[in-house]
């Protein structure tokens, strides 16, 4: 599997192409923003009824992280649901297919600004954890250390191709967002540069993750 | 037949001026269900569709509505407005008039509605809006007439289609409803009147005198037109000259960039002063009325614009068109001359300005064409149902509906009346519920059954949101362009989302004619200063592109073939006759193709003569089987007549890149993943409902990050591969932008006659394709390998990768 190895503090970590951290000296795998159920949310709402794939997709996706990686502890970190409604409205498929992911692992849920709220779903809820020298939550803290974060979706731009990215520096790492119906902001947002220390560096997703200096 | 009263026999009298025959006709004819009237412009056309209407409401008993009149064009609508007016007033005629399009402010719009004037004038978007609304039988009461004008244009496009659909609407609100549609030249006036006419109602097809022939030749400049390129630069001399020596001359061009380029050339040798104003689509709206403004009083000696000005509205003493570039449509040059000489009498004048080498040939087979009177157009095809889905969401706005009734509604618009009603039915349950194969929202359909059989909206404030989101203009991914707010912010115009996203602070680029530098993006509007004087660093933004038509295509063919080019200039005689020592000219019936190395890297250049669009296909088809080969392809070129292929290993057997059922085979796992399927997507989804371009609570802040529709698009072909969205862009697609249909017309034309020369060096027909612009990189292998290297590049220079981790 193609991943781009780097250190956070004196973790070693790695970005996977699919947009999950692996943390292999832990047997843990990272992920953020699923936004599961955001289609119905739409529909919820009277919007236009987008195609009710992107719950099955993005799980389909995970389980493949997990069977390739083997990970024994998962973070969701955070807005996993894109509201409560829609963690309740799952449908029973999908609701199989987490609870077949999260049976004989520790999973751990951050809350997040779209699911706040505690979930009806198997794991542990926190609103953020600290394991090793990292700790994990969904919105980054600009005074924070060692911190693992996600919320802003992050993606940028190498030559014509912009794609989801990690961003990194000496403090903090922020996680691109895992859902198959998410959008990206920009490295060069200033809510992203202004988090970033000069140094930062952002690595695109895709089939060879890549490092370029974030682009500001 | 309708007697004229005397108020307007009277004013027609006293001014002197008779009644055109085409105008008399009208009258004769004012009862007909739905009458087409083809004249040029100038001919008198506006009061002869208008004639019926005065004379119908001379009398002052009529109430309400009475003649509903649509143009493509806002500005147009408003320019009616004052033109019928005045004629109005002077005949002292008890008749209320007035316009409601995106601009009438709410107050007024909520009046209209109420109480509505005699006659209004509108465009499709604004009536698509109107009948959505409950009361819309009450507001349309009483209609009589009415009159689409500039229908030819209409009739190319999506707007059309909506209008058609608002206009069986009407009918059945008020059935004695008659239609009259106003044309320009158009090559199958047929079509255009079963466009307009009820089905199956008869339309009868009015020829106006078409006038004197124009007066129209190729601009004679002293210098060569350059290799390639669209900008013509070096015309601005003689051009120059060409406007001292009119009154008013419009200057044509085929796309905004162009436009700009040119105008700000103009400018720059622009000694005299000459007021010349610029006109297109991408400016801000009061910039053009200012211009719209100035034109009409006559101020202007000389207006550089783009299609936004192809439509009737009435300019003042036009006494030239200037078009610069190749028209690519023998049709469309017809149209534009036309804007030349209000007076009916006089021929129009024109010049054709070749932008380069290549388009001397095409501006020569179009002269020939416009002489024979040898119009060109391709049928569009059965009316599209990503604008029937708006039109059921609009039915829903409106109200209850009985699936049968609007069915029976919609089959009564020309475009729509092969629709089957398993089709209607799709699009109805795409309405309804997303039509997905998985149904997933039992409770949260848009559309529901009554136990009556009725469909309603299942959330009534769901029409706020349909209606926001109206309309077949695909703008979507444009953003304004302001001066900066400590420079006042004054708005400037829009650029596509893709050439801002390509700008860093520092670029200077093209705007309305100023050359400004891109400050910095700020919720979702592009900042920019003013850098006056200084030429842009970047030429400037991208533009539609029209395909050179098949009819225009043979023509340069046969051209080709001529041996001596005695009817071309030396400059671009001697350079065919170059291309015919060392290599070989294309020729009608057979496929050229070219193979040499340039710049120690393989090329191939294919002259398939098929239109920009197809050669453009051909190159993706030709790149993904070279990739599944692993020839490493790195990108291609293409222009209306040839595509250019480059890589990273020379292809030593082509034969089987060029196995054209093999091709035709590939097209369709090929299609699903281009990005020119992913465009027409993108379009289809917003027409059809499933993208909302606004909503009530988005754009508050440009940081919502909202999601690329590639991802719908993604997502459909992967879990719903015969989704009625997928179906209907790839419809759309083949004959749109892939326009899959010329390369098969390509195919049959060549049959096995493929002329493949091997060649040292680049041949002279094909160095002018390395100097186009719009080169598409291959997203493959070979694009990995080196978007790899340039990321370590950039951490090697930047010092980050020599730090440790």
């Amino acid at each position: 599997m193609s991943g781009f190895d780097f250190f956070l503090s004196s973790a070693r970590l790695t970005a996977l192409g699919s947009g999950a951290l692996h943390w292999p000296d832990q047997n843990l795998l990272c992920i953020s923003d699923l936004h599961l159920g955001k289609s119905e949310r739409q529909a919820r709402r009277g919007g236009p009824v987008l195609p009710p794939y992107e719950t099955r997709d993005t799980l389909g996706r995970l389980a493949a992280d997990l069977r390739d990686t083997q990970a024994t502890t998962v973070i969701c970190l955070g807005d996993s649901f894109d509201d409560d409604a829609a963690a309740r409205a799952l449908p029973q498929a999908e609701q199989d297919t987490i609870t077949h992911l999260t049976t004989g692992r520790r999973w751990i849920w951050i809350s997040g600004n779209h699911d706040p709220a505690p979930l009806d779903l198997a794991g542990e809820q926190h609103r953020d954890i600290t394991i090793g020298p990292l700790t994990f939550r969904h919105i980054a803290q600009p005074q924070a250390q060692s911190e693992v974060s996600g919320h802003y979706h992050p993606k940028a731009r190498l030559r014509s191709t912009s794609r989801p990215a990690f961003l990194v520096d000496e403090h903090r790492l922020i996680l691109p967002a895992y859902g198959t119906y998410t959008g990206g902001l920009r490295s060069t947002d200033p809510a992203l540069t202004a988090l970033m220390g000069p140094r930062a560096r952002a690595i695109l997703t895709g089939p060879h993750p890549v490092p370029i200096p974030m682009p500001r | 037949m309708l007697h004229l009263p005397e108020q307007i026999l009277n004013w027609f009298t006293t001014r002197n001026w008779t009644i055109h025959p085409h105008q008399q006709v009208m009258l004769d004819r004012a009862d007909h269900p739905a009458t087409l009237l083809i004249a040029p412009t100038g001919g008198g056309k506006t009061m002869a569709g208008f004639l019926p209407t005065l004379a119908e409401l001379a009398d002052g008993n009529h109430q309400g509505l009475h003649t509903l009149y649509i143009s493509p064009l806002k500005a147009l609508a408003a320019d009616i407005k004052r033109n019928l007016r005045t004629p109005v007033d002077e005949m002292s005629l008890p008749i209320r008039i007035d316009d409601r399009t995106g601009d009438t402010p709410q107050s007024r719009k909520k009046r209209q509605r109420a109480d509505p004037p005699h006659i209004l004038l509108t465009t499709p978007e604004s009536l698509a809006l109107l009948i959505s609304y409950p009361d819309a039988a009450r507001t349309f009461a009483g209609l009589q007439r009415v009159v689409v004008d500039e229908i030819h244009a209409l009739a190319e496009s999506k707007r059309g289609d909506q209008l058609m659909l608002a206009l069986a609407r009407l009918q059945t609100l008020c059935p004695n409803m008659r239609r009259v549609g106003l044309s320009a030249t158009v090559d199958d006036p047929q079509a255009i009147a079963q466009f307009l006419a009820r089905h199956p109602d008869p339309c009868e097809v009015l020829q106006a005198d078409p006038g004197p022939t124009p007066d129209i030749q190729m601009l004679q400049t002293t210098e060569a037109p350059p290799w390639a390129g669209g900008g013509a630069a070096y015309a601005i001399p003689a051009v120059m000259q060409q406007i001292k020596a009119h009154n008013t001359t419009l200057i044509f061009h085929n796309t905004r960039a162009q436009a700009e380029i040119f105008f700000h050339n103009l400018w720059l040798a622009n000694d005299d002063s000459l007021p010349i104003g610029i006109h297109h689509g991408s400016l801000d709206r009061e910039q053009r009325n200012r211009v719209e403004t100035a034109m009409v009083r006559g101020d202007l000696c000389a207006i550089v614009c783009t299609g936004s000005l192809d439509l009737g509205l009435d300019w003042g003493d036009v006494d030239l068109v200037i078009q610069i570039g190749a028209p690519k449509n023998v049709k469309r040059l017809v149209q534009r001359i036309g804007r030349a000489n209000h007076s009916y009498n006089t021929p129009s004048k024109a010049l054709l300005v070749p932008a380069n080498r290549f388009e001397v040939l095409e501006c020569r087979a179009a002269l020939e064409a416009v002489r024979q009177g040898d119009l060109d157009g391709e049928p569009r095809g059965p009316g599209p149902r990503d604008v029937l889905c708006q039109h059921i969401l609009i039915a829903a706005c409106a109200g209850p509906f009985e699936a049968n009734d609007l069915f029976a509604e919609m089959i009564t618009a020309g475009a729509y009346a092969t629709l089957t009603r398993p089709e209607f039915d799709a699009c109805l349950g795409f309405c309804a519920t997303g039509g997905y194969a998985l149904q997933a929202y039992d409770k949260w359909q848009r559309l529901l059954q009554r136990p009556d059989g009725c469909w309603q909206l299942r959330d009534p404030r769901a029409s706020q949101r349909i209606r926001m989101n109206l309309g077949t203009i695909q703008d979507s991914d444009t953003l304004k362009v302001r001066l900066k707010r400590s420079r006042g912010g004054k708005p400037l115009g829009e650029i596509e989302e893709a050439f801002a996203a390509s700008l860093t602070p520092g670029d200077t680029f093209l705007i309305g004619g100023q050359t400004v530098r891109y400050e910095g993006l700020r919720e979702m509007t592009v900042e920019v200063t003013r850098r006056s004087g200084k030429r842009p660093k970047i030429a400037t933004f991208t533009g539609t592109k029209f395909a050179t038509s098949t009819q225009l295509n043979a023509r340069i063919l046969a051209l080709l073939q001529q041996g001596n080019w005695l009817n071309l200039p030396d400059h671009t005689s001697s350079w065919l006759t170059l291309q015919q020592q060392v290599s070989q000219l294309p020729e009608p019936g057979r496929l050229l193709i070219e193979s040499f190395p340039h710049q120690s890297r393989p090329h191939l250049c294919i002259y398939g003569f098929a239109g920009r669009n197809a050669q453009q296909t051909l190159g993706l088809l030709l790149t993904k089987r070279m990739e599944e080969m692993g020839l490493d392809p790195l990108g291609f070129v293409a222009t209306d007549y040839a595509t250019m292929i480059w890589g990273l290993k020379t292809v030593n057997d082509p034969a089987p890149l060029f196995e054209l059922a093999a091709l035709r085979d590939g097209l369709d796992s090929w299609l699903g993943e281009n990005a020119v399927m992913k465009r027409s997507f993108r379009a289809c989804a917003t027409i059809a409902g499933l993208i909302e371009r606004n909503s009530p609570t988005a754009r508050k802040s440009g940081r919502q990050a909202t999601f690329s529709s590639d991802i719908l698009y993604d997502t459909l072909r992967k879990y719903d591969p015969d989704h009625l969205l997928l179906q209907i862009t790839r419809t759309e697609a083949l004959r749109g932008l892939v326009d899959f249909g010329r390369i098969e017309e390509m195919i049959d034309r060549i049959g096995p006659r493929i002329d493949l020369r091997h060649l040292p060096a680049i041949t002279p027909l094909a160095a002018p394709l390395l100097l186009e612009m719009g080169k598409v990189p291959i997203k493959g292998a070979a694009m990995e390998k080196l978007l790899q290297q340039e990321a370590a590049d950039l951490m090697q220079k930047s010092g980050l990768s020599s730090l440790p981790d």
